[in-house]
């Protein structure tokens, strides 16, 4: 038997706002690769929604460019918004 | 050697265990809770049914989901893939959680069905609920359930032509079960009705993938169609207890479903390219079937192995 295509899994939780990387799995099709999605990601009531893709399809980073793609913004503090005093009841930040 | 408790408390403040345990549950991404299909249910017998034919009635269904239970859960470790080995799992603890709720509701109707535990007596108490004794300490002639449920799993599309039977007969009926004056079997029914849509569906998409796919899964998934086919007849035949509470608009009469269910099945073999089948029906063994607590060797088996464990230490506490 030919193996079975292998599918990256993504869940969002009833409390998530995103879909959520949770692991892959191999299944013969689309449709199938959700079905065992749900049986293998969902069992204990974590999602309402699920998202597969063939893990094929799927460009990476290659762990080589590592320092070309990520190291230059390490020294930019001014990149990121930690000037700003968040309300308390402003939610999801 | 002692070892010293975390000096100060801001040690721990830091650490990603904190608060890992008890307390507010928000989080879990994902949430902790989970629903008791029976809460808030009102436990009392309906007017006008009679509460052993409830229980006679309750052990049917019961027995259904968990003769079928353990025949999947024989799947694991076995399957042609892990994935399915969690999908056939699955499938069995929904129908294992049914099968609780049934005997356990037929113990509660008729405390008469449960059997006494060896060596429990009034001094030493049996540690076993009702549902467990009527799972593991009867035996076969005792069990309720249709042969198609207690027959051999031969292979995987034997299997899955198996629970698409299985599945689309018993949907049909907890469908409308859910309307039922004991609200008990009405709650049961509507937990159950979201599981086997998903059963079916399962049973369904994998029947015509193996219909439509290598000519070996077509000839595979044919063959074990014609053998669960030979118990068909047997899911729509009503026994007597299930005429007569159908009547007091408790129960379902299965004969009437079988027309939807027949149109589901059509739908899936027509998807599959396949002819409806013609098989020779099982017979009944002197009149009687597996609603009478007639079965095939096949159950004395399968019984033998699940009660092994808990025949041996009767009063063992689990």
């Amino acid at each position: 038997m030919s193996e079975w295509p292998l599918y990256e899994v993504f869940v969002r939780g009833k409390r998530g706002l995103n879909h959520v990387h949770v692991g892959s799995l191999h299944a013969p099709d689309d449709q199938m690769a959700i079905s065992h999605a749900r049986d293998v990601y969902t069992r204990r009531n974590e999602g309402v929604s699920i998202w597969v893709v063939r893990s094929d399809a799927i460009t990476a980073s290659s762990p080589d460019e590592k320092d070309p793609l990520f190291a230059p913004s390490g020294d930019k503090v001014y990149r990121h918004p930690t000037f700003y005093e968040i309300p308390d009841n402003v939610p999801h930040m | 050697m002692t070892h010293e408790a975390p000096a100060s408390e801001h040690d721990d403040h830091d650490s990603p265990y904190e608060g890992l345990f008890g307390g507010d549950s928000d989080h879990w991404a994902f949430g902790t809770d989970f629903d008791d299909p029976l809460a808030g249910i009102e436990a009392t017998i309906p007017d006008g049914a009679d509460p052993r034919a409830l229980a006679q009635y309750c052990l049917m269904l019961g027995d259904d989901a968990l003769v079928l239970s353990h025949r999947l859960s024989q799947w694991c470790g076995r399957a042609p893939e892990l994935e399915l080995d969690i999908a056939l799992a699955n499938i069995a603890l929904d129908l294992l959680g049914q099968a609780r709720l049934l005997l356990a509701r037929a113990a509660s109707a008729d405390p008469s069905v449960v059997p006494p535990l060896p060596g429990a007596s009034e001094a030493v108490p049996s540690p076993v609920p009702a549902e467990d004794a009527l799972a593991f300490f009867r035996d076969d002639r005792a069990y309720r359930n249709a042969w198609l449920a207690e027959a051999p799993n031969g292979d995987f599309g034997q299997t899955v032509a198996r629970i698409l039977l299985f599945a689309t007969a018993r949907l049909a009926l907890l469908e409308r079960l859910r309307a039922s004056r004991d609200a008990v079997l009405a709650a049961v029914a509507a937990k159950g009705v979201r599981e086997l849509a998903y059963h079916r569906d399962f049973a369904a998409r994998w029947f015509v993938t193996l219909a439509q796919g290598t000519e070996e899964s077509r000839r595979r998934v044919t063959a074990g169609l014609a053998e669960v086919w030979r118990h068909h007849d047997e899911l729509f035949r009503a026994h007597p207890v299930e005429r007569e509470l159908a009547g007091a608009g408790v129960a379902v009469d299965p004969a009437d479903v079988a027309g939807e269910a027949d149109a589901a099945l059509a739908t899936v073999l027509a998807a599959s390219d396949l002819p409806w089948p013609e098989v020779p029906q099982a017979g009944q063994l002197g009149g009687r079937s597996g609603r009478d607590g007639a079965h095939t060797e096949a159950l004395s088996s399968l019984l033998a192995e699940m009660q092994s464990v808990a025949r041996a230490h009767p009063l063992g506490r689990w």
